[in-house]
């Protein structure tokens, strides 16, 4: 950690003794000492305030959105949805619509999405640690210029690269196949992922690096033994953020794969339900919570790995 | 070879997708066990193991896309004719394009700090409570919401009715104002505040990325730095001023770093809410709007390449940051 | 050429039973359709497909801008060609069609054929994409001459050469209102220009708390087409048809004079605070007020009067029936004399990409009236088209009658909505913006005319 940029040195401070002698005098253990901190924090009650503030102020539109997706669209843009107590008229008809309306199964959808996501993520994340690794870890000549390069390369509009790479692929004879949403999420993905990734490995401490190679450890060892438990959460979070793009990603299935329903994905479908001049906008609602559930179960699931402690363990050890 | 190409049904979509991770892995399995098993390899042997299909990927599929998109600046409209700088007079002599960059600037400045400094916030307020599994979540909702939801959500809040008769609101944000006796307010037509209203909903969904990825920072804090710091009498403000924002620095860049080039690429919030009328343009739109709709390729690929331009700030910062941490280790 | 997709299996086909049964019995008045699905190809009439031959294993890929539910409409008229020569149609409808199509064609990935619904579009692909893009072949060409009018033939032919043919076609010179409501107050449906003012004029004095007139130009990134059809039709109806064509193709500018008098006499009812918004707020809300749902004043009596297209029928809410007895209808936007009748419209065009003799006999059916009478009975409603085969008894919806009607008879003077026609530089961009500073920001009508003329690209 830079822990030692920090502006006030706190190691240098307190003593490990320090903290085992005031543990063992209050007899608390850690747990305790965090229940501690919590209650400290919490106990301002501005904090909560703030806290509790934002959360609403980011969930109540959203909460507007899953009212509105329950009522006909007359009600819809007549009356808010907060008047609902007062007018309560709730219809099933645009989930009815949304997920029977269509002359192709939405189930069809959700597995092209799924067969697109899972390598969509995978693989970028993949490479992206054997880049990150090579970056943060080898010393090679113009290493830091070659980061700078593939970090800058974020910037390239996806737009620019649909017709250079749908030609690309015309000529290999493979567009419109899963292959080429694969290998296109995959390179746009790159340059993000290498940058997070790179960023966070090299925060970890060398002396775990050194003593590794010290004990003769090659960089798969290194890599794999060393590095890619302390990476958890970081990798986490970049696939959470890489699945939700691939999921919500329009443009890249629309190009590269067409929209037939061999490939296409979920938004495809939900990108036609307000009809052709858009007249059905009420079923988008429906459509992007149906959309939204495999999403937040990844989130939830994800979310045991950001587990604290995982670096402050090693760094003890 | 059909096999690998057509998938029709659900058991070969998915055979299919096994098929690609495992050949992934295996390619990626086969180097890496060839770097390893070879003792006194040359560096760039290495190196090339590591970083070789990287490489090839992103020269194929952003390299080469990018500097086509250069060349192609430099030509007419049907990309044929050698125009020099045309385009990019064109682009800079627009009457309205003051305004697109100083919004594009508005975007970029505004949205990376305020979504990082609430998504930071929160993640240190809601850290280690006991609903902070649901509280990420809300704030995450937002993130994980398709564009063409978000856009639908604010239009539930910035929609204008007139205050008259038996006409009601269904915007949230003018039922606010005419429940607090204030007339409706047009807010994605009057400027400049326009402009800052769909700021807003940029901010609204990059807050989540930045609190799930800056959770995970303060979550890696060692507890005895934190502990340390709290017998050494540090609370609140004090813990959170000197001991998590220093610690937790590098993610703090990597978050701004993205939210920036994030938006400076995005043009789907002004796309579906204004359509880049009332003055609310930003450059990644007109790029959209020039090279897709207008079909004026060259002055399209011209303004992606102010885009490029646009995050030489970005990247020096970040070149520093990086110089900073190496001088540290 | 794309090989990959053209396996693609239409699922529809089995599950249109309900629809198939109504287009088979259209086609073959003679039989009932016997008991369903299975015994449905011996039911068809098969006689007027012999010409396609056998095209058995074949497909035919199409692309489109048509999404669901009109989608299934589309392939359900594709029903009785697919049964009687065995050919295979892939359809792909997307919203995102505009932006796709010459991403697809410059990239060598371009479908077999694709509806395009500008003619200005068409003329560009033509322009740049001259290898890709097949003319029409001669039976395409027989059926455009017996059964379309030269205007709409028109349409279809860049320099010379015949590309495409017209698939649907609507009508924009309408102006919605209420039955009930003027039946209650008196109103009678004009038909002059000043008749259309005075009415106005009553209905502001009458109504102090409404509003005669609601509009909306709101429509995502489109947002401001539906003020150049305004403009394009008080144009037709203040300058008169020639100089209308001539404005189109840029042979007089865009800031004529004569454009600058239409765009005054729009503004005399757009922007005139007494006439607008009604029910939607101030001129400025007409630039935010969406364009699916600036009429429904009317049905409540904020507003009375709303010009828009026919096919504005599908933005109703469910349960006001469209009628000129019913809740809500249109008339004729009049011209400036009751015997003065343009008529401003719009429609797709079969483009074809490919020249494989199944392609040629899929483009041949669908400017066949066999084709516009499948899909006239295989669509409830919103639907219609230009060619003269058509038979309107099919047509199930009064304001498509009443459409077709107009269309057909020759003392209405056609012309196609001149946005499509332009470069895209100048129709799908700079006309709708500067219409919406128009609005929004109260943009004076000349500086408005100034900006769209420099916007149109110098080469054109």
């Amino acid at each position: 950690m830079t822990a030692a940029s920090a502006p006030l040195p706190p190691a240098s401070l307190v003593e490990p003794e320090e903290v085992d002698t005031t543990r063992k005098s209050t007899k608390m253990s850690r747990a305790d000492a965090r229940a501690a901190a919590v209650k400290g924090k919490l106990s301002s009650p501005w904090t909560s305030l703030i806290a509790i503030l934002i959360a609403i102020v980011w969930t109540v539109p959203t909460f507007g959105l899953l009212i509105t997706s329950f009522r006909p669209r007359s009600e819809i843009r007549t009356s808010g949805w907060w008047t609902l107590p007062w007018n309560f008229e709730l219809t099933l008809e645009n989930y009815q619509e949304a997920l029977f309306g269509s002359s192709t199964s939405l189930a069809t959808y959700f597995v092209n999405s799924i067969v697109i996501t899972l390598p969509a993520v995978i693989i970028p994340i993949a490479l992206a640690l054997l880049a990150a690794y090579a970056f943060a870890w080898i010393d090679f000549k113009g290493r830091n210029i070659l980061f700078v390069a593939v970090f800058a390369l974020q910037v390239v509009p996806i737009q620019v690269t649909l017709i250079p790479l749908l030609s690309q692929y015309v000529d290999w004879g493979i567009a419109g196949s899963f292959w080429v949403i694969w290998l296109s999420h995959s390179i746009f993905a790159l340059p993000l992922a290498i940058y997070i990734l790179h960023n966070f490995m090299k925060d970890i401490p060398p002396s775990l690096v050194e003593a590794a190679r010290m004990d003769g450890a090659g960089h798969v060892k290194i890599f794999f033994q060393v590095l890619m438990p302390l990476l958890t959460p970081a990798i986490a979070s970049f696939a959470i953020f890489q699945f939700l793009w691939v999921w919500n990603d329009l443009l890249v299935a629309l190009t590269f794969a067409g929209g037939t329903t061999d490939v296409a994905p979920l938004t495809v479908r939900l990108a036609e339900l307000s009809g052709t001049r858009g007249s059905q906008w009420q079923l988008l609602s429906a459509g992007a919570f149906i959309a939204l559930v495999v999403p937040l179960i990844v989130f939830l699931s994800l979310q045991r790995y950001f587990v604290r402690g995982l670096l402050a363990g090693s760094v003890k050890g | 070879m059909d096999w690998f190409i057509e998938a029709d049904s659900v058991g070969h979509k998915f055979a299919l997708m096994f098929v690609a991770i495992l050949l992934f892995v295996g390619i990626m399995g086969a180097i890496l066990f060839g770097i390893d098993k070879l003792k006194r390899v040359p560096i760039w042997v290495v190196v090339a193991g590591f970083l070789g299909p990287t490489l090839i990927f992103v020269v194929f599929g952003l390299v080469y896309p990018g500097l086509n998109t250069i060349k192609l600046s430099l030509y007419d409209a049907k990309s044929k004719n050698f125009v020099g700088l045309d385009n990019y007079v064109t682009a800079f002599t627009q009457d309205q394009f003051q305004t697109v960059l100083r919004n594009t600037m508005l975007w970029v400045v505004l949205v990376p700090i305020l979504a990082t400094a609430i998504g930071l916030i929160y993640a240190v307020l809601v850290d280690r409570t006991r609903y902070e599994s649901l509280a990420k979540t809300l704030i995450f909702l937002p993130m994980s919401i398709s564009l063409v939801g978000a856009s639908i959500i604010w239009k539930f809040v910035y929609e204008y009715k007139p205050n008259q008769g038996n006409i009601q609101q269904i915007g949230l944000a003018n039922q606010i104002l005419v429940w607090l006796g204030l007339e409706p307010y047009q807010f994605l037509l009057n400027q400049p505040w326009n402009t800052f209203f769909l700021i807003a909903v940029m901010i609204w969904i990059q807050a989540g990325f930045a609190m799930t990825v800056l959770s995970a920072a303060i979550k890696a804090i060692p507890d005895d730095i934190t502990e340390a710091a709290r017998l050494d009498g540090l609370h609140g403000v004090g813990m959170f001023r000197f001991i998590t924002v220093p610690s937790i620095r590098p993610a703090l860049v990597v978050v701004i770093t993205t939210i920036a080039m994030g938006t400076l690429k995005v043009f789907d919030i002004v796309r579906t809410m204004t359509g880049g009328n009332f003055n609310t343009s930003v450059v990644a739109y007109e790029f959209y709007t020039q090279s897709f709709r207008a079909q004026q390729a060259g002055l399209g690929a011209a303004l992606a390449v102010i885009l490029f331009v646009l995050v030489i700030p970005i990247i020096v910062y970040n070149v520093r940051q990086l110089r900073l941490s190496e001088e540290i280790r | 050429m794309n090989g990959t997709r053209r396996r693609r299996s239409y699922v529809a086909a089995a599950a249109a039973g309900a629809s198939l049964a109504l287009v088979l019995t259209a086609c073959s008045s003679d039989d009932d359709g016997g008991g369903g699905g299975d015994d449905a190809s011996s039911s068809t009439d098969c006689a007027a497909f012999e010409q396609y031959g056998d095209l058995e294993g074949k497909s035919i890929s199409v692309y489109t801008s048509i999404v669901d539910p009109e989608s299934v409409q589309q392939t359900d008229s594709y029903i009785p060609f697919e049964e009687c020569t065995g050919a295979t149609i892939e359809y792909e409808g997307s919203r995102e069609f505009e932006a796709q199509l010459p991403v697809r064609l410059q990239a060598g990935n371009p479908p077999d054929i694709a509806y395009i619904p500008q003619p200005g579009f068409l003329a560009s692909i033509v322009a740049d994409y001259p290898d890709v893009v097949v003319a029409a072949p001669q039976a395409v060409i027989d059926n455009a001459n017996e059964y379309y009018t030269e205007g709409w033939v028109n349409y279809g032919t860049v320099d010379g050469t015949l590309y495409a043919t017209p698939l649907g076609a609507n009508v924009k010179s309408f102006v919605w209102y209420s039955p009930a409501a003027f039946e209650e107050n008196g109103y009678e449906i004009p038909t002059t220009w000043d008749d259309l003012l005075a009415l106005t004029d009553t209905i502001a004095a009458d109504f102090p708390d409404a509003k005669p007139w609601c509009a909306g130009i709101e429509s995502g990134d489109a947002t401001g087409w539906p003020a150049t059809d305004w403009l394009e039709d008080v144009l037709l109806r203040t300058a008169g048809p020639e100089v209308y064509d001539q404005w189109v193709t840029h042979e007089i500018p865009f800031n004529d004079p004569q454009v600058l008098t239409a765009l005054e006499a729009v503004g005399g009812i757009l922007k005139n605070a007494d006439y607008v918004n009604g029910g939607l707020g101030d001129v400025q809300s007409i630039a935010t007020a969406p364009w699916n749902e600036s009429a429904n004043g009317i049905p409540d009596q904020t507003c009375f009067l709303h010009r828009a297209a026919n096919f504005y029928q599908a933005n109703w809410d469910e349960g006001l029936t469209v009628a000129e007895d019913g809740d809500v209808y249109a008339f004729y936007l009049p011209g400036e004399s009751a015997d003065d009748k343009p008529l401003l419209g719009g429609g797709e065009f079969v483009t074809a990409f490919a020249d494989r003799p199944e392609v040629q006999a899929f483009q041949a059916y669908l400017s066949s009236p066999e084709w516009a009478n499948a899909k006239a009975a295989a669509t409830g409603q919103g639907w219609l088209s230009a060619n003269s085969g058509l038979d309107p008894e099919l047509l199930q919806s009064p304001i498509d009658k009443l459409s077709f009607d107009l269309l057909t008879d020759d003392s209405y003077t056609f012309r196609f909505d001149g946005s499509d026609q332009m470069p895209g530089a100048v129709g799908a961009d700079a006309f709708w913006k500067q219409m919406t500073a128009w609005i929004a920001e109260d943009q004076s009508d000349a500086e408005t005319l100034d900006n769209i003329e420099a916007a149109w690209p110098a080469s054109s």
